[in-house]
C-alpha cells in the first residue's frame, strides 16, 4: 500500500570516503585536485532506503536531488544507476551553508509535493549534520534522526535512532524527514545494464533563482589548518614492557 | 556583550556532563550571562545540579509534561521562545544536541555552528571537520544569534562549586505532537563507566572476531575500571552495540588511556580518539595506521597478550600499587 507518492532522496557529491584528503600548504582550502568523488556514503544508504521502500510499494518514485555544480549529474547519474527514477540538479557554483540548502529542499519539496525526504545524516566533508533538522524546522514537520531501522503503518513511520544512550524509537506523523545512520541498511552495487538504462533517465536542471531561494553566507571561513599532529610514539616488545611504559606515563 | 543560553542534556533525573563542557566553552570567552535551560517534565533535581555549575549565571527550569523525555521537534520552539535576549545558543555535540541545536537555529532563521572546539572571541570559533583532517577558522555574524554545538571533547567539564539561582518559566508556544516518544533500548554499559566520560577506554576492533570474544576487551577493561568502546567495523558486524561506536560518526572521545585493541585505525575512527591522553595500540598487523598516532604499540595476537595485559593490571589493582 502506498504511503507516501514521492520520496526526495537529496544526494551529495564528496571527496571518496577511503581517500585521505588534505589541507593546501597554503591554506586556502583542501587539496582536491583528482581526487575520487563519490555520492556522501549516508546519501546512498538513503537512497537504498527509498528503493527499498518503493520495492515493498509503499511509494510511487524515487527522485535524487542535488545543489551543485554540472559536474553534479554524475552522482546524481550514479543514483539513477542505483535505481532512482528521475533526477533534479539545481545548479549553482556557489558551496552553500546547510540552512540554504535545507531551504532549496524545502522548495523542491514544494514544487514535488513530496511527503518524505530521506538524507544522509551528515556529509563526510563538511560533517555538519543539519541539514535534514534545518529542512525539518522550515518545514514545520518531524525529524527522526540518524535513523538505523524504519517501517511505516498507514501515515506514521516508526524509526529507531542511533542515540547516545542506545537504540531509541520513536513515531512521527508524515510528512516528515528522515536522517540516516549506517547501520540502516547496506547499499546494492550499480550492475552496468543499469549504468546503461539510467542515461534514458529523465534529468532536469533547475537553478536556485526558479527556486526564489537567497544563497545568503553567513559564516565568514577566515582560515584552514591541518590539525595538529601526534608526536610519534614507541614499540614495546611484549606485555610486560607495556605494563612498564604505562606506569611511566603514569596511566596505571 | 555575549549572552549566553546553554540547553541542558539529562535523562530526568542528572545532568549529562556535556553541559559542563558547554559551560567551560561559554566561559571562554567571558559571557555577561550563561544561563542554562532545563527542559522536563520536573525539572528540580536536574536543575539544582545545573545551578551548581561553576560559571552559571542562572538556571531556568521550563516544566512540561511534553518534556518529559527530550524530542528535538519538541523542545526546539520551545528554545526558540527562551532565546529572545541571548546572543548565543549553546548544545552539546552529542546525539541530543546534534539532533536539537540546527532545529533550533532554522527556527530562528539562522546557521548553525558545529562542534566548536575553540573559542578565539565570542564570534570567531575554530571546528574541525574533514574527518579532522583539517580545522576551520569562521566568524559568525554579531548582528544575529550564534546557535553551536560544542565539541565535548575539547572541554573540561565545569566544576561544581557554583551556586546559581534557579527560576521557571511557562512556555506559551503551542507544541507539537507530530513526534511521539516509544522507548528507548540499551543493552550495554554492564555497569562500567560511561564511554563519553570515561577516563579510560578499551576499544575492540575487527580483530577480535566475534561478539563472544569480546569479553576479552570486557575483562581488561574491568581490570582498568575503564569504558568499553568499539570501531564501526565491530559495530557493524554485531561484536558490540552502536553506543559503544568510536569515531567520525560514533562517539568523539578524549579519556586520560585508550587502549585499542585490534583496531587497525581507518581515518575515522582516529578522529575520535585524537584528544585522547595516552594512546596504546595492540595489533598483530605491524603496518595497522593506529601505530602511527599511538604513543605506545605492540604489535602481538591480542588473544594471548590482552588476558595477560589484564591479568597483570588485575593484580596492581589488587595489591594496590
Amino acid at each position: 500500500m502506498t504511503v507516501v507518492d514521492t520520496i526526495l532522496v537529496p544526494l551529495k557529491r564528496v571527496v571518496d570516503a577511503n581517500v585521505r584528503v588534505r589541507v593546501k600548504p597554503d591554506g586556502s582550502g583542501m587539496a582536491l585536485d583528482g581526487v575520487k568523488m563519490s555520492i556522501n556514503p549516508f546519501d546512498e544508504i538513503a537512497l537504498e532506503e527509498a528503493l527499498r521502500i518503493r520495492e515493498r510499494g509503499e511509494t510511487g518514485e524515487v527522485v535524487v536531488v542535488s545543489i551543485g555544480t554540472q559536474v553534479w549529474t554524475q552522482q546524481l547519474r550514479a543514483g539513477l544507476a542505483m535505481g532512482a527514477d528521475r533526477a533534479i540538479l539545481v545548479e549553482t557554483d556557489q558551496e552553500l551553508e546547510p540552512l540554504t540548502v535545507a531551504r532549496t529542499l524545502m522548495a523542491l519539496v514544494e514544487r514535488e509535493h513530496s511527503e518524505l525526504v530521506i538524507l544522509g545524516k551528515q556529509a563526510i566533508d563538511g560533517d555538519n549534520n543539519q541539514t535534514g533538522q534545518m529542512l525539518a524546522a522550515i518545514w514545520g514537520r518531524p525529524q527522526a534522526c540518524f535513523t538505523s531501522h524504519l517501517r511505516f503503518s498507514d501515515r506514521v513511520a516508526t524509526a529507531m535512532r542511533e542515540v547516545d544512550a542506545g537504540l531509541e524509537v520513536i513515531e512521527v506523523d508524515l510528512p516528515a524527514v528522515v536522517t540516516t545512520d549506517l547501520r540502516l541498511n547496506e547499499p546494492r552495487y550499480t550492475k552496468l545494464p543499469d549504468i546503461l538504462k539510467a542515461k534514458k533517465k529523465p534529468l532536469q536542471t533547475l537553478s536556485l533563482a526558479e527556486l526564489n531561494v537567497d544563497p545568503e553566507v553567513q559564516f565568514r571561513v577566515l582560515g584552514i589548518e591541518p590539525p595538529p599532529q601526534r608526536p610519534s610514539g614507541v614499540k614495546v616488545s611484549d606485555v610486560a614492557e607495556l605494563v612498564q611504559a604505562l606506569r611511566q606515563k603514569g596511566v596505571v | 556583550m555575549a549572552r549566553v543560553l546553554i540547553v541542558a542534556e539529562h535523562d530526568g533525573r542528572a545532568l549529562n556532563a556535556s553541559t559542563a563542557k558547554c559551560v567551560s566553552c561559554a566561559a571562554s570567552f567571558a559571557p555577561s550571562a550563561i544561563d542554562i535551560a532545563v527542559f522536563a517534565s520536573d525539572g528540580g533535581a536536574v536543575a539544582a545540579q545545573a545551578a551548581a555549575l561553576e560559571g552559571a549565571t542562572g538556571v531556568i527550569r521550563v516544566d512540561h509534561p511534553a518534556n518529559e523525555n527530550a524530542l528535538a521537534a519538541v523542545a526546539a520552539p520551545q528554545i526558540a521562545e527562551l532565546s529572545a535576549g541571548y546572543t548565543h545558543v549553546f548544545g552539546p555535540s552529542t546525539t541530543f544536541g546534534k539532533d536539537l541545536m540546527p532545529r533550533v537555529a532554522a527556527l530562528l532563521g539562522v546557521g548553525q555552528l558545529s562542534d566548536i572546539m575553540n573559542a578565539e572571541s565570542a564570534w570567531r570559533f575554530k571546528r574541525p571537520f574533514y574527518a579532522g583532517n583539517a580545522i576551520l577558522t569562521v566568524e559568525a555574524p554579531e548582528d544575529r544569534p550564534v546557535v553551536a554545538t560544542v565539541r565535548t571533547a575539547s572541554y573540561q567539564a565545569a566544576e561544581d562549586s557554583g551556586n546559581a539561582p534557579i527560576s521557571q518559566r511557562t512556555i506559551e508556544t503551542e507544541l507539537p505532537t507530530h513526534t511521539r516518544y516509544v522507548e528507548l533500548r540499551s543493552d550495554s554499559g554492564g555497569g562500567r563507566p560511561d564511554l563519553q566520560t570515561a577516563s579510560r577506554v578499551v576499544s575492540g576492533g575487527r580483530g577480535v572476531g566475534s561478539s563472544e570474544n569480546f569479553q576479552i576487551i570486557e575483562r581488561l577493561a574491568d581490570a582498568l575500571g575503564a569504558a568499553v568502546g568499539a570501531s564501526r567495523a565491530a559495530v557493524d558486524a554485531g561484536y558490540a552495540g552502536n553506543d559503544l561506536q568510536v569515531g567520525q560518526t560514533g562517539k568523539i572521545i578524549a579519556p586520560d588511556l585508550y587502549i585499542a585493541v585490534g583496531i587497525s585505525g581507518a581515518i575515522q575512527h582516529l578522529t575520535g580518539i585524537k584528544d585522547a591522553g595516552v594512546i596504546v595500540a595492540i595489533n598483530k598487523d605491524s603496518e595497522a595506521p593506529l601505530f602511527e598516532v599511538a604513543d605506545i604499540g605492540l604489535v602481538a595476537d591480542l588473544f594471548a597478550a590482552v588476558p595477560e595485559l589484564a591479568e597483570a593490571l588485575g593484580e596492581q589493582a589488587r595489591s594496590g600499587s
